[in-house]
């Protein structure tokens, strides 16, 4: 693997790795791992740097939601253009373009159960180009970008010392 | 009074330096343990899958004494793609509890009484004891810091290899993570051909280099007939506790082992045959993916050391590296690393000759606590 490629699956796995340890994991120098990150980011390849959260476990969780969109396209209107104007919703966490029996899959996240109703009655649905909305509340995430959400009884029941 | 007299033999084989640090490592709370020598990682839950499946088929039978047929198939497939050695499937490969069954079942197979065998040291420690119980003797041949323990013909002939009937080897090496190449192998060759001595050859980490590809000594010309190769799914496929490994032989050997290998346990356990057979077929993605993390490791652990000038080879392989002890007596560092630091780390004359002045440092831990770890070392040293 490249410097670059190293260093980009490492931060996928730990955006909080140290330039130090990045450097130490991939045998770089410092300064060579800085400017790899430099350019992902200047390249757009990295978009930004996130936790990964068990809402659950917190004392506000909010509401989310996939809503799926059908839409219909014309001559002045593809779906790039669709996309832009439902990105823009701060609501609107995820947007993915899928094949199969709906075109986009939105995630969208609220406080509440009618505050994601009536954001995708009032503002997603009323969209010309939106033929139909199905929208299927989140009830439970077991598992999130690689990460397991159990109770980590995943103990190390190794011998301390072994041959 | 003690009705029950233990043999000679068990008596000839010291207490093991590993359980000494293992109950050392016990007393002391929120160690963090440097000193394991199997993987942090499970076993790819699809090879565990097939085991539970297998279970729900009903399939708690034994199987064949040499192991599962297509067990046997897939590992002769498995072993031709990757090490590029051949071997039928019918009469040159037996499947074992672990590779440790094999190694044990090898010495008894091939070894009279007052047959010496040498055994390349540092390495793991089952290889003497196995001697002595077979009732061989053990010679010890320490390989060397300047060579990057790597054995060398010199060695051999220095501690009088040449007498000896067998030569046991390991690479990649626990406990030093040493690794040798063709190149490397080919002085091993001559010397074995030249004197005549069968060659038992540890190949578990063949999968976990860095770099090179693993060529087993087997593959040189003249060995294939002379060598018994231990390889097994604990440290590959991260399978330890299901117990599965295998040798690799001509016919005559591996019968001669089956002869003793049908006594002792009949069949390996048939629920790890049925994870293995699963981790051969689906398994490939799993052994990259630990290896690249194993490899990140390795660097992390090398260039901290680095930092703070403890000498260390660059290890290429298995999930160990062997820094001189920053002490010259590396058993008193180690007691004091884990009093002080809890840090678990094990002294290098633990594993045999050769081994004196160093550390065997495990890096089969995840990456957060090893970072904690070299932290601690790091205070310790100041
Ligand atoms: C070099 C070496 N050989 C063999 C073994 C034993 O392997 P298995 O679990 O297959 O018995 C080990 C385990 O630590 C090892 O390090």
């Amino acid at each position: 693997m490249s410097v670059r490629d190293e260093v980009l699956s490492l931060l996928c796995e730990n955006a909080r790795h140290s330039i130090a340890d990045l450097a130490r994991l991939t045998d770089a120098d410092e300064s060579e791992v800085e400017e790899t990150i430099e350019e992902l980011e200047a390249e757009g390849v990295i978009r930004g740097y996130g936790a990964v959260v068990d809402w659950r476990r917190t004392d506000d969780e909010p509401v989310r939601a996939l809503v799926e969109c059908n839409v219909t396209l014309d001559r002045e209107t593809g779906y790039d253009d669709i996309a832009d104007r439902l990105a823009k919703f701060p609501e609107v966490e995820s947007l993915r373009l899928v094949s199969g029996d709906y075109d986009f899959s939105m995630g969208v996240r609220a406080d509440s159960m009618g505050e994601v109703s009536r954001f995708v009655a009032e503002k997603v649905a009323p969209v010309p180009e939106i033929t139909q909305t199905v929208t299927h509340y989140l009830m439970a995430t077991y598992k999130e970008q690689g990460i397991e959400f159990d109770d980590g009884h995943d103990d190390d029941d190794r011998l301390s010392v072994s041959p | 009074m003690a009705h029950v007299r233990p043999s000679e033999r068990t008596q000839r084989v010291p207490p093991s330096g590993i359980r000494r640090f293992f109950e050392l490592a016990e007393e002391i709370d929120d160690v963090i343990s440097l000193g394991v020598g199997e993987p942090d990682f499970t076993a790819p839950w699809s090879a565990r899958e097939a085991a539970i499946d297998s279970l729900e088929r009903g399939k708690t039978s034994y199987t064949a004494n040499r192991g599962m047929k297509e067990l046997r198939n897939a590992i002769a497939a498995n072993v031709a793609e990757r090490y590029d050695l051949d071997y039928d499937p019918d009469e040159e490969i037996i499947v074992t509890a672990g590779a440790s069954e094999a190694i044990d079942v090898a010495f008894r197979a091939l070894v009279d009484p007052g047959d010496r065998v040498a055994v390349a040291q540092p390495s793991y420690i089952s290889y003497v004891p196995g001697v002595i119980f077979a009732g061989g003797d053990p010679l010890r041949v320490p390989t060397r810091e300047a060579d990057d323990f790597k054995l060398t013909p010199e060695v051999l002939d220095e501690h009088g290899a040449d007498e000896a009937d067998a030569l046991v080897l390991c690479y990649p090496n626990n406990p030093t993570g040493a690794i040798m190449t063709r190149e490397e192998l080919a002085p091993i060759a001559a010397f074995a051909r030249e004197h005549d001595l069968t060659v038992l050859s540890d190949e578990i980490y063949a999968e976990l280099t860095y770099g090179r590809e693993h060529t087993s000594i087997a593959t040189l010309p003249g060995m294939r007939e002379r060598t018994v190769v231990f390889n097994g799914f604990s440290k590959a496929y991260a399978m330890t506790g299901l117990r599965l490994g295998y040798a690799l032989a001509p016919p005559e050997t591996i019968s001669a082992m089956n002869r003793i290998h049908q006594y002792s346990l009949l069949s390996a356990p048939t629920t790890a045959q049925y994870a293995a057979l699963d981790a051969l077929e689906h398994g490939e993605g799993a052994v990259a993916e630990m290896r690249t993390q194993y490899d990140r490791r390795r660097r992390f652990v090398l260039s901290r050391f680095g930092e703070m000038g403890i000498e260390c080879f660059e290890a290429e392989g298995a999930f160990y590296v062997f820094p001189e002890s920053p002490w010259p007596d590396a058993e008193a560092f180690a007691e004091a690393l884990l009093d002080e630091q809890r840090v678990a780390v094990v002294p290098g004359d633990v594993f045999g000759a050769g081994g004196e002045g160093h550390l065997r440092v495990s890096y089969a831990t995840g990456l957060d606590d090893l970072r904690e770890a070299m932290d601690r070392i790091e205070a310790f040293l100041e």
